[in-house]
């Protein structure tokens, strides 16, 4: 069978410009199917995604709304230009409990990402959650299963500064056991780096968010009771 | 392959990709996602079921093009056709769950490089009937897919002290840690090597004919 394939006569370029060109309509036309079969349901996976790491990182919460946090401040419309995405968190009640926002920083392995509830009234973090990451299993990956370093994140000190420019201390990891102030964590012995990349995202991330978000936060807190009230006159 | 055959519906051609010509262990061919996904058996099973689908369903495509498709271009459409059912594989995950897709990184994407599914595009299912290709790529899916879990199973097992994510050991097992990184893939691959090409040897003595062929390496 093979010497049928090796005698096969020279073929005209446009009968390998058909057989190529039909081929690849065909497949594309079999992608865009599955495309638009699945891209709801992957929709959904990724809502239901963030839904679950939002009500994670912000205790009490009941559900959220996403906002976009840009040049104009803060805004419902989750398609601004250069917009950050910004999660509010509310209570049954309707009151805003926490805001989660994303970070990211190079670890051991690969970027972390991860996303952190920032809580208005004691102007602290939360909780975090790693969204992604690629960390040494057994060893780099102990930031998600390590209890005694995710309590670090119980509550978190992230106060701005009176002129609201940054934070007042900056969020830093320190070696394992010598946690001395509310903005420090103690990194975990063995996964050093990957508790610090941990630190730095969270302080990136609100060195630069905080700023912009805190005096939008009334903005944040009406425009969902103002809802609510618009839903039940 | 040195070995030729009349190709035909009969045990053999499905038991070949399992046993005597296994992908893994006999042809050493597709050992990057062999090495790199199987840190627990959760993965190596989902990789080993995303590979079966591209090369079964490439493999019966390409064995229904065959006439039609010119030597000239026959690598580029091959190609096309595998990377259309890897894209439909990444897709069709997205869906079922973003755990996992994120567990398998880029390697979805990669199985449009494995040398498995290219290498039995050519050599098989572009000279054989369709029925015949299909119940080869059955076969060889079988036998990647058992190579993926009998790596991920062991791998899991020392490096993790579980199985398919269930404990095994309770809290006084100290998993070696070594066994999930990437030399772990290494010592547990020449492992299972070390002993399938033993078996294969002992196998040819007690039948008589201990060829030179057969003791060689496997690639």
């Amino acid at each position: 069978m093979t010497e049928d394939q090796h005698q096969q006569p020279n073929v005209a370029a446009s009968n390998l410009i058909r057989v190529l060109g039909g081929i690849a309509m065909l497949s594309g036309f079999l992608v865009a199917l599955v495309f638009q079969v699945t891209k709801p349901v992957i929709a959904e996976n990724k809502r239901l995604a963030i839904e679950k790491a939002v009500l994670q990182v912000v205790p009490d919460a009941a559900s959220y709304r996403q906002f976009s946090l840009g040049e104009q401040g803060i805004s419902s419309d989750e398609n601004q230009q250069d917009g950050i995405p910004v999660y509010a968190a509310y209570d049954e009640n309707g009151e805003l409990t926490g805001i989660a926002l994303e970070g990211s920083a190079f670890g051991y392995a690969g970027k972390i990402y991860l996303l952190y509830g920032y809580d208005p009234t004691c102007e602290c973090i939360r909780g975090i959650k790693v969204l992604k990451m690629i960390e040494t299993p057994g060893l780099g990956d102990k930031i998600i299963t390590d209890q005694a370093f995710v309590a670090n994140f119980n509550a978190l000190d992230a106060k701005l500064t009176s002129d609201h420019m940054q934070l007042a201390n900056p969020i830093v990891t320190v070696k394992a056991g010598t946690k001395r102030s509310n903005w420090e964590i103690d990194a975990i012995s063995g996964a050093t780096i990957s508790s610090k990349a941990v630190g730095r995202a969270l302080n990136e991330s609100a060195q630069t968010l905080l700023p912009k978000l805190v005096p939008e936060i009334d903005k944040l807190r009406q425009l969902q009771s103002a809802e609510l009230k618009e839903a039940q006159p | 392959m040195t070995r030729r055959r009349e190709a035909q519906l009969d045990w053999n051609t499905f038991s070949e990709g399992i046993w005597q010509e296994n992908p893994v262990f006999v042809m050493l061919l597709g050992l990057c996602p062999i090495l790199a996904v199987t840190n627990s058996s959760i993965n190596a099973l989902a990789m080993g079921l995303a590979t079966a689908f591209v090369l079964i369903a490439s493999s019966l495509l390409i064995s229904m093009l065959r006439n039609y498709i010119p030597k000239q271009v026959r690598i580029a459409t091959y190609i096309v056709i595998i990377a259309t059912f890897v894209t439909i594989v990444d897709y069709v995950i997205q869906a079922i769950s973003l755990d996992l897709y994120n567990a398998l990184g880029a390697f979805i994407q990669l199985i449009v490089v494995n040398c498995v599914i290219l290498g039995r595009a050519e050599a098989y299912a572009s000279k054989n009937r369709p029925s015949v290709a299909v119940l080869n790529a059955v076969g060889m899916s079988i036998g990647f897919a058992l190579a993926l879990l009998s790596l991920g199973t062991v791998r899991e097992i020392f490096g993790n002290g579980s199985l398919f994510g269930y404990d095994l050991f309770g809290d006084g097992f100290e998993p070696w840690v070594v066994m999930v990184l990437p030399p772990g893939g290494f010592f547990v691959l020449g492992g299972w090597l070390l002993l399938f090409e033993w078996f294969r040897q002992r196998k040819a003595e007690a039948q008589g004919e201990l060829a030179a062929e057969s003791s060689k390496p496997g690639a």
